[in-house]
């Protein structure tokens, strides 16, 4: 069960929660110190300086200084600076995921938000994920822009339709924790929520295994990519000429017929599938057809796992935070 | 100040006296008031149009805040709970904030305040009306229509595709609203420029129009490209022209950045001319000079500057690159600069002055208190790591509340009721209206502090429904939203009631400085029986206090208090 008592501050249950709540107790702290000293001094003067008391001494020895001036714009000058550093390190590591992630692929929609693990088992609205260990969520949406929002874990990311999106977090604490749906999606918005479920990481293990048996997403998309007849011209090793090798594709560089070099991920991937003639990779002719509508979000994702198993099993490097290739 | 002396003195008539002429007595026609030029009479017309607006606008919030009240969507449906948010905002946002103080006061007070006759384009002035009037119309229709769920930020592939409500008749009405600003303006920066009185020189200008300058720029640079990224919506949803929905081969990110970046500055647009008016009544109540003058001025325009070069701090959660990321996040804090500059100079202001605690006063020092809180939180929100967590919760609802609501309107009340008596020759009662200032300060406190926490919990916005943890906050905020509302119902009342049976004004009830006080209440139709010629700095309180002292010795100078 969720805990709901009332309560003033959210809970911490990830690694990265504690560091945003001490820049935010900094904040709070900032933030008190100004308004006490300008409702104080308010107040102060109010009272000193009330009409009615004529015993007060009024005469202004200087109108205007340029010194005090200056001491109240340098002053909240530092300030910015250092939080602008902190706030600005913390969104970097926020939005970094570690090599070695365990990835879960997301799928959001009008309104539910589906999952699916590694091995293939899906689930809708519920995340189970172990505790300890970095989880790198993959999401992408069907339709309009949603976002994945886990109040105890200090994450959010927009979940766009047309392009991957990514966000980490590393769980702190067993339990179950509020999901929402952080950007206004339609009629049922508010009813796009569920639950983050934190399990030991045998317990985890023994969540996976329960349950239906799941074809891995590689299988799967192996199977489509036949059924789909990609094999016609994406033949193993691209010997027919007419298509560069998949083999060895995933997150290398691959340089394009306008001289750009992008890197393979997931995003460069989808969209080579959706709209081949986007990006062309040199010394091949646009005359792969799109796919764009016959294959569903989570086809695509399977077809991309497939052609990730193409590729030899390298450590993969830090990817960056959903910036387009 | 000026040789305004030899005008009549500012004696109030017997009532059994034909009144003097003044601009509300020139002609009682329907056809006088609809195809008058008379920069005054359009700023009634404005402020009849901005209260109808403030009411509806006010009325959907209600019905939120008392819907949110239950964690269940009890009250209303969610289709309507998302139209009446939705219509807030919009309403409140195109239809009020934005107008508010640069319309209503602008319009009354710019001519008035340079020594001028009229705006510098008066007919063009009574088009604005009609433009915005015709916009407003637009919205109403949409609303009756059925309304529309978008949310005021109108965020593609939604608004563009998806949406089955009036999108396009919204759009529409913001689209031709935005025309009226543009016009505004540019009249009020042609009117700066080249209707200043005789030897009324940039530096000696009131406080309130350097604001309302800076206001001008915002709206004739940024108003278009809102109304380009409205088209652009509307040329997708009904052409199918791909722009924004990935669908159709568009970026829904391209479409944040259009919106933003005329929606970031327009949050200036409601809160500098606020700040324009605070400036206005605390040296008045002061009976001083304020602290910096040149510095509170040029931070007008160095927040209208900034303001055009934040908009990505909107983004931050959005996919945008981090890299983007961190330079809007660098340049939001650029803002908080002269914001600063203005709070610590208001309050050196009071230092060594002589206060009074009449309406406009505390009006003007809930803005600065509600100002620091909404500002220093802007603080938070600019902190990426901390925006990330923030972004789209109550967090964020609080925030721009303390600024749009604790700010803009707390300013927009001082000044309705520091200038009432110059626009209606009226004087309310001045008891209600000190209970009211104090009651929408409490009750907007009690409505929006627990929004802050709430945010921070983790509750998202646009939430019909919530987990049942979120109800005791969520409940205070709603008792804080009927003080609000009763807060809000009083001026309403009180200065209705003084049009008929408030006290006569006398020209200048407040002693204040100023060349709209020199001329009689309220003023006649051109403004000044002869153009001012201006001698002096302005808010020279001191010469005012020690002249007043030689005519009457005797007198302790609190003689002429309100009402």
């Amino acid at each position: 069960m969720i805990d709901d008592g009332f309560r003033l501050f959210p809970e911490q249950a990830s690694t990265h929660a504690p560091r945003v709540d001490l820049l935010y107790f900094f904040l709070l702290g900032v933030a008190v110190f100004f308004t006490v000293l300008i409702a104080a001094l308010i107040v102060y003067f109010s009272i000193k300086y009330r009409r009615g008391n004529t015993q007060v001494d009024r005469t202004v020895s200087h109108v205007e200084s340029f010194r005090t001036e200056l001491v109240w714009m340098v002053v909240p000058l530092i300030l910015c600076v250092m939080i602008f550093t902190w706030g600005a390190d913390l969104y970097f590591s926020g939005y970094r995921p570690p090599a070695g992630a365990l990835e879960i692929r997301v799928v959001a929609k009008q309104w539910m938000w589906k999952f699916q693990h590694p091995d293939g088992k899906r689930e809708i609205n519920t995340l189970h994920v172990p505790l300890g260990g970095a989880v790198k969520l993959t999401m992408i949406s069907e339709d309009v822009i949603h976002s994945m929002f886990v109040p105890a874990f200090r994450i959010k990311r927009d979940v766009l339709p047309g392009n991957y999106a990514n966000c980490w977090f590393e769980a702190t604490r067993t339990g179950e924790f509020h999901l929402f749906c952080a950007e206004y999606c339609g009629t049922n918005h508010s009813r796009m929520t569920g639950r983050v479920i934190v399990l030991e990481p045998a317990e985890y293990q023994a969540w996976l295994a329960g349950g239906n048996a799941n074809e891995p997403p590689a299988e799967a998309g192996k199977r489509l990519f036949e059924e789909l007849r990609c094999v016609t011209c994406h033949v193993a090793g691209g010997a027919t000429g007419r298509c560069p090798p998949l083999e060895n594709l995933y997150d290398h560089p691959v340089r394009l017929v306008d001289g750009q070099t992008v890197k393979a991920d997931d995003g460069y991937l989808r969209e080579s599938i959706v709209r081949p003639a986007a990006k062309v990779v040199a010394g091949f002719q646009p005359i792969m057809p799109s796919f764009d509508g016959q294959v569903s979000e989570e086809q695509l994702i399977d077809l991309i796992a497939y052609i990730k198993s193409l590729a030899k099993p390298a450590a993969a490097p830090a990817s960056e935070a959903g910036d387009r290739p | 100040m000026t040789t305004i002396s030899q005008h009549r003195p500012p004696t109030v008539p017997a009532p059994d006296q034909p009144p003097r002429r003044n601009y509300l007595n020139n002609g009682y026609s329907v056809r006088s008031w609809l195809l008058t030029t008379d920069h005054k009479r359009i700023a009634v017309l404005y402020l009849l149009s901005v209260t109808f607006f403030f009411m509806i606008g006010g009325l959907a919030a209600s019905v939120v805040r008392l819907d949110l009240t239950t964690p269940e969507a009890d009250l209303v449906l969610t289709e309507t709970f998302n139209k009446l948010f939705t219509a807030h905002g919009v309403i409140m946002v195109f239809f009020f904030l934005i107008p508010s103080i640069p319309s209503v006061l602008g319009n009354f007070l710019v001519p008035l305040m340079i020594g001028a006759r009229d705006l510098a384009f008066p007919k063009l002035n009574l088009l604005s009306w009609y433009i915005y009037t015709l916009g407003g119309l637009f919205t109403i229709y949409a609303l009756v229509a059925g309304g529309v769920d978008t949310g005021w930020t109108f965020y593609a592939p939604y608004s563009s595709t998806y949406s089955n409500t009036h999108v396009m008749a919204t759009a529409v009405g913001i689209f031709i609203t935005g025309f009226s600003s543009i016009l505004t303006g540019l009249n009020f920066i042609v009117t700066i420029h080249k209707m200043r009185a005789p030897g009324l020189t940039w530096f000696r200008l009131p406080l309130f129009i350097w604001s309302t300058y800076a206001t001008s720029i915002i709206m004739v640079l940024g108003t278009p490209v809102l109304a380009i990224s409205l088209f652009l919506v509307g040329m997708e949803r009904l052409l199918k022209i791909g722009i924004f929905d990935p669908k159709l081969g568009g970026d829904p990110i391209l479409f944040q950045h259009l919106f933003w970046f005329y929606s970031h500055p327009a949050v200036y647009i409601m809160v500098l001319p606020s700040m324009g008016v605070v400036s206005e009544i605390i040296p008045c109540f002061c009976r001083k000079r304020p602290f910096g003058y040149a510095f509170i001025g040029f931070s007008s325009f160095a927040i209208a500057v900034f303001s055009f070069l934040v908009w990505g701090h909107h983004l931050f959660v959005s996919g945008q690159s981090v890299y983007a990321g961190l330079v809007f996040s660098a340049l939001s804090y650029l803002v908080a600069i002269p914001s600063a500059i203005k709070v610590f100079n208001w309050t050196a202001s009071l230092h060594k002055g002589s206060i009074s605690f009449d309406t406009p006063m505390l009006y003007a020092l809930g803005f600065v208190g509600l100002f620091t809180m909404g500002g220093l939180t802007g603080l938070f929100v600019a902190a990426l790591a901390v925006d990330v967590h923030v972004h789209d919760t109550y967090f964020i609802v609080a925030h721009f509340h303390y600024i749009m609501v604790g700010g803009a309107v707390m300013g927009y009340l001082g000044g309705i009721h520091f200038w009432w008596s110059k626009m209606t020759g009226r004087l309310y009662p001045e008891g209600w209206a000190r209970l009211s200032a104090i009651l929408i300060f409490v009750g907007f406190n009690l409505t929006f502090f627990p929004q802050y926490i709430l945010g921070y919990l983790g509750m998202p916005r646009r939430y019909h429904v919530y987990p049942e943890e979120f109800q005791v906050l969520n409940v205070m905020s709603s008792a804080g939203a009927s003080i609000l509302a009763v807060g809000y119902f009083f001026p309403l009342t009180y200065l209705l009631w003084s049009l008929r049976w408030g006290k006569i004004a006398s020209s200048n009830p407040w002693r204040a400085a100023g060349l709209e006080w020199q001329t009689s209440s309220p003023p006649p139709t051109e403004n000044f029986a002869q153009t001012p010629v201006v001698r002096d700095e302005a808010y020279d309180y001191a010469t005012i206090d020690a002249q007043l002292a030689a005519v009457k010795p005797s007198s302790p100078g609190v003689e002429l208090s309100h009402g």
